[in-house]
Formats: C-alpha cells, sequence, structure tokens
C-alpha cells in the first residue's frame, strides 16, 4: 500500500498555527513522524486560512524538503499554486487532484508530464458526485483515456472514487468498493487507485475504527493507495493485517514488524 | 513471439564472502554472490550480476558414513582437514570451501570449541579461498563451539552458521563481534525463515549479511518442497520484501551422500548402473535443480560433480 500522510494540512489547528508563524519545526517533526509511522509521500495542503496561499504552498513545500526525500502531494485546487508546489518538489510530485472535468483534464495532465509528477483523478465532475459505481467509473474512464492521450503512464495514474461520510451517505460506501474493482478492469495495465480515506468518518463517534475498517475492505477490493494519517498506529496495523490476508506479503509471527522494516 | 518480460520492484541482496588485505582479512580472493534483479538466468529481463557459487565440503574427521565412491577422491587427506583443503583448492579449482566441524558432536568425538578453532586457524593458514564455516549441526552444541570458531577467524569475513530458531542468538552475536556473514536455516517453512530473518536483524544484525537455508532436500527425497518455497522467496525478494531479500544457501552433497540412489553398490542393484557415476549424477541433478530454484551457493562433495555443475553454471551464465 503506497501511503500518503494526510497530516500537513492547514485543516488542523497546528499546521495553521505554524503556517501562520512561520514555525518550522512544528511542520518538519510532521512530516518526520509520519514517514517514521510509514509514509511513502506527503500530503500537502495550506487550508483555507492563508492570505498568501502561494507563499504558504512553497514554504511548506521548502520546509519539508529540508527533513525528508519524500514525494509531496501538492493538495490544491488553484493551478498556480499546483505549479509552484510542484516546480520546488525535491523528488516526485503528485498532483491533488483533477476531477474528471476536461478543461481540468487538459491544464493538470500535461503539467503531470512536465513535472513528471504522478496524478489523482477524482471520479466527479461539474455535476458532482455520481451516486454509483457505474457513473463513477464511467468518469474514471473518460480519466484513463485523456491520460493515455497525453502519454501519461497508468503507474503515474491514481484514481480516487471519492467516499462520503458514512453518517451522510451511507449507500457510498459500497458503491466506492465496487468502482474500485471496476477501475482495475478499465486498461492493461491499470491505473492505480486510491482514496481519501478519513472523509468515510467525518463526524463519526469513532473515527478510526471507521477508517481503519473501511481501509481493510477496500484493501480486498483492490486499492493500490491512500491517503490517511500514519500516525494512527491502529490503523496501520488493519492495513498492514489486511495486505497480509490478501496474499500480499509472506505471513511471519512478527509481520506487523516485517512490514515496517521494507 | 514477444518475450513476456516483468519489471521488478526490487532484487536480492548482494553479499560477499571472505576478506583480502585490503578488507582487514587474508584471503587472496573474494566470493561475491546475489545482486540479481530477476529470476534465475533469465538474463533477458534483469541482471544477474554474479553466478551462483560453488563450496567444497571438508570435514575435520573422516566422514564414517560416506561411500568409498566420495572417500576415493579425497584418499590420504580425509581425518586431515588442512591436507583436504588444499586438495580441494590445489586439485579441484574450489574457490570457495565450507569446513564443516563434526568432530564435536558429542555421539561423534566431542571435540571442544578449542579443537575447532584451532582448526579453523590451521586451515586459514593453509589455503587462502574464503571459508564457510558450520558447526556439527546439533543446536546446542554449536552454541559452544561457534563463538569460539568465529573469533579464531575474526576479520576474514566468513559465512558462519548455522544458526537456527533455537541458537540464533548466541550465533548472530558471535558473527555479529567478528564481522562474519551468517547462515539463517528454517525447516522447509517460508514462514519460518522469514520469522528468523526479523529475529536476527532485530539483534542489530544487518540483513545483508544474511544467507537463508531453507533445508535442501535430495532429488527424490523432497526437492521439490524446497524448491517451491525457494521461488516464493526469490520472487518476495523481487517484490520487495526486505525481510526475505536474502540469497540462499543448498547443502547438497550432505543430502544427496546419504540417499541409497548414490550409496548402494551395483552388486546389490545392478539395474542402477555403475556406482562411480551414479552418485556424483544425482548431486548434479539435484545442484542444477537448485540453480533453477534460486540458490546462489551450493555446498557440494564429489569432485566430479563439482566440475559439472561449474561448467553448467557457465553456460547458463551466457547470456546469449
Amino acid at each position: 500500500m503506497f501511503i500518503i500522510g494526510e497530516r500537513i494540512n492547514g485543516m488542523f489547528k497546528d499546521v495553521a498555527k505554524a503556517i501562520k508563524e512561520g514555525d518550522k519545526a512544528i511542520i518538519q517533526d510532521l512530516a518526520r513522524q509520519q514517514m517514521e509511522a510509514g509514509a511513502d509521500a506527503l500530503d500537502v495542503n495550506v487550508g483555507p486560512a492563508p492570505e498568501e496561499p502561494l507563499r504558504a504552498m512553497e514554504w511548506l513545500v521548502t520546509t519539508i524538503g529540508e527533513v525528508t526525500d519524500a514525494p509531496l502531494a501538492i493538495d490544491t485546487t488553484k493551478f498556480e499554486i499546483m505549479e509552484s508546489g510542484l516546480k520546488l518538489c525535491k523528488s516526485k510530485g503528485i498532483i491533488n487532484s483533477t476531477s474528471g472535468d476536461k478543461e481540468k483534464l487538459d491544464r493538470l495532465l500535461p503539467l503531470a508530464r512536465k513535472y513528471n509528477a504522478s496524478i489523482i483523478g477524482l471520479t466527479m465532475n461539474k455535476s458532482g458526485i455520481p451516486q454509483d459505481a457505474q457513473s463513477r467509473a464511467e468518469i474514471a474512464a473518460q480519466i484513463v483515456t485523456s491520460a493515455q492521450e497525453q502519454g501519461l503512464a497508468m503507474s503515474d495514474l491514481y484514481i480516487d472514487a471519492v467516499i462520503l461520510p458514512v453518517n451522510v451517505a451511507q449507500d457510498h460506501s459500497r458503491e466506492v468498493l465496487e468502482t474500485i474493482r471496476q477501475c482495475k478492469l478499465l486498461c492493461d495495465p491499470p491505473p492505480r487507485t486510491i482514496l481519501g480515506l478519513s472523509n468515510v468518518s467525518q463526524k463519526t463517534l469513532d473515527r478510526s475504527l471507521v477508517n481503519r475498517t473501511y481501509l481493510a475492505m477496500a484493501v480486498a477490493s483492490g486499492l493500490d493507495a491512500a491517503i490517511v494519517d500514519p500516525l494512527d498506529k491502529d490503523l496501520m496495523n488493519s492495513m498492514i493485517t489486511a495486505e497480509l490476508l490478501m496474499g500480499k506479503q509472506i505471513y511471519c509471527d512478527n509481520y506487523l514488524q516485517a512490514y515496517r522494516k521494507k | 513471439m514477444e518475450k513476456a518480460t516483468e519489471k521488478w520492484a526490487s532484487k536480492v541482496n548482494e553479499v560477499v564472502i571472505g576478506a583480502t588485505q585490503k578488507e582487514g582479512g587474508t584471503r587472496s580472493s573474494l566470493i561475491k554472490i546475489g545482486g540479481a534483479t530477476t529470476l534465475p538466468f533469465l538474463h533477458f529481463e534483469g541482471v544477474i550480476p554474479n553466478p551462483p557459487a560453488i563450496a567444497m565440503e571438508v570435514w575435520d574427521i573422516e566422514p564414517d558414513d560416506w561411500p568409498a565412491v566420495l572417500k576415493e577422491p579425497f584418499r590420504d587427506t580425509l581425518g586431515d582437514p588442512v591436507e583436504w583443503a588444499k586438495k580441494c583448492v590445489d586439485e579441484y579449482g574450489a574457490d570457495l570451501l565450507c569446513l564443516r566441524l563434526a568432530s564435536t558432536h558429542p555421539d561423534i568425538k566431542n571435540n571442544s570449541a578449542q579443537d575447532a578453532a584451532a582448526t579453523v586457524k590451521k586451515v586459514l593458514e593453509a589455503v587462502s579461498v574464503p571459508l564457510i564455516i558450520i558447526g556439527c549441526n546439533q543446536a546446542e552444541k554449536d552454541t559452544e563451539i561457534i563463538p569460539a570458531v568465529s573469533e579464531a577467524a575474526r576479520g576474514e569475513n566468513c559465512l558462519v552458521g548455522i544458526a537456527v530458531e533455537a541458537n540464533y542468538k548466541t550465533i548472530t552475536a558471535a558473527c555479529q563481534s567478528d564481522g562474519h556473514s551468517i547462515i539463517a536455516e528454517s525447516p522447509i517453512d517460508i514462514n519460518l525463515a522469514k520469522q528468523l530473518n526479523i529475529l536476527i536483524s532485530d539483534m542489530g544484525f544487518s540483513p545483508e549479511k544474511i544467507i537463508m537455508h531453507p533445508a535442501t532436500g535430495a532429488l527424490g527425497y523432497g526437492l521439490e518442497y524446497t524448491y517451491s518455497i525457494m521461488e516464493r522467496s526469490r520472487l518476495a525478494a523481487l517484490q520487495g520484501d526486505k525481510m526475505m531479500s536474502m540469497p540462499m544457501v543448498n547443502f547438497v552433497g550432505q543430502e544427496v551422500w546419504r540417499v541409497k540412489e548414490a550409496k548402494t553398490s551395483e552388486q546389490e542393484v545392478p539395474e542402477w548402473g555403475p556406482i562411480a557415476s551414479r552418485g556424483p549424477l544425482w548431486e548434479v541433478t539435484t545442484s542444477v535443480s537448485y540453480l533453477q530454484a534460486g540458490a546462489d551457493i551450493l555446498v557440494m562433495c564429489h569432485p566430479k560433480a563439482v566440475e559439472s555443475v561449474r561448467k553448467t553454471i557457465v553456460d547458463l551464465m551466457k547470456k546469449e
């Protein structure tokens, strides 16, 4: 499982405060902790607060780059901020994200090619998030086709079937799992699949339990990557165990430890 | 026809056995194994930087259960590990030896750790090729002798063993302090193999200095069980499982020369053909099978078998 750590996001109070005060230590600690906890890449989102979001993104990317070479997922809806973030990435950048709308794909896919970045494609468009797997898969197919036309390798395309909170859109959890399965049939080699997991548990009482249970189910459906909080040890253990049960790792008594040695 | 190739994410660890003066030892050459980025001999798919190595067995006593056909090539030297080692190197062209300290076994001579250490020193002085050193394969006794043996070979970067679940702590600590690589053995069980690798590396021992022995079965005696375990191990290594990325060793000679097909005289079973070639052929066939399963080191006995497998390796390493 390719894990993208979600903690460096201005939605979190500590990160918002660090951005505001230019406190590098908080950001760098979060970067290090997430990498140590098993993240393969880090999401970077300035959040809603900063007056100068472009400068905030540049500061975050540079600050993180001082302590790790990990790939960074530049998480923004603004094209200019996306490009300035990608420019400063020390290793691979990940565009987080594009929708299935043509005008977005036409701008962001060439950007991915230009910076040799991966890109996350959400199965949604101007009309919103589809109700069922079929419609989600149709948008995924459009994204795949556009990516192929632009010459992007399927290993650089992550389809995110967009999970909604279970307390408001319960039917979606099943449909998203089905979408993950269908994405694997779109082409050969297929695109990768990803989930911004924590959305599933928004405003639920035991978020960690909902997150880790759903992650295990998604692993069983063939999920390749997830944006999660890697500092949630129970969640990481569930993911590792789910992958073990799917035969992705050879069993041994200390398999949790073995995974973390990778 | 198009060749279907696979692009693997990772590779087998590369391990060096031996240390020349430059590395603080006294060997005149080194043996490098592992490092492959593909399955055995698929040169069109990946890189195989090092050929599999063959180590010839040298015992510290005369083996009492070897058939005459196996004793014959070493006559005059049996019981004298120094002369035996020299013969392997000078006459049979060995570039790696496996010194087996069988005399320390409680049921054989129960020789002491000091005796064993002295033997190791003498052999290291007599020959300059790298050494694999193993105890008597009795877990408890090996914990007594390996620390002394390991210290006697300090700085020579030997491959020392055999560590099993029951004794790995002592053997790992010895190898760690004296700079040797280690053989980690598990009973034809991939899960236990991985677990032992974790336990050993948890002691601070570098996973890059572990060689796995998945246990060896002779042809007709469980070869295919080991074979499939080795295949799975190799696939896991190529897929990036760091706790399964170790090169593998097979003790082929030890297994082959105790099966009846290699030992029974032609007077007893005329239809099996001449004993002079039957045993060596059994050893060759077993060895070559393990090469295809992913063996990085074959520990062998009969010089004729060694010669034949050596030629096979040269052929298999040709890229065309």
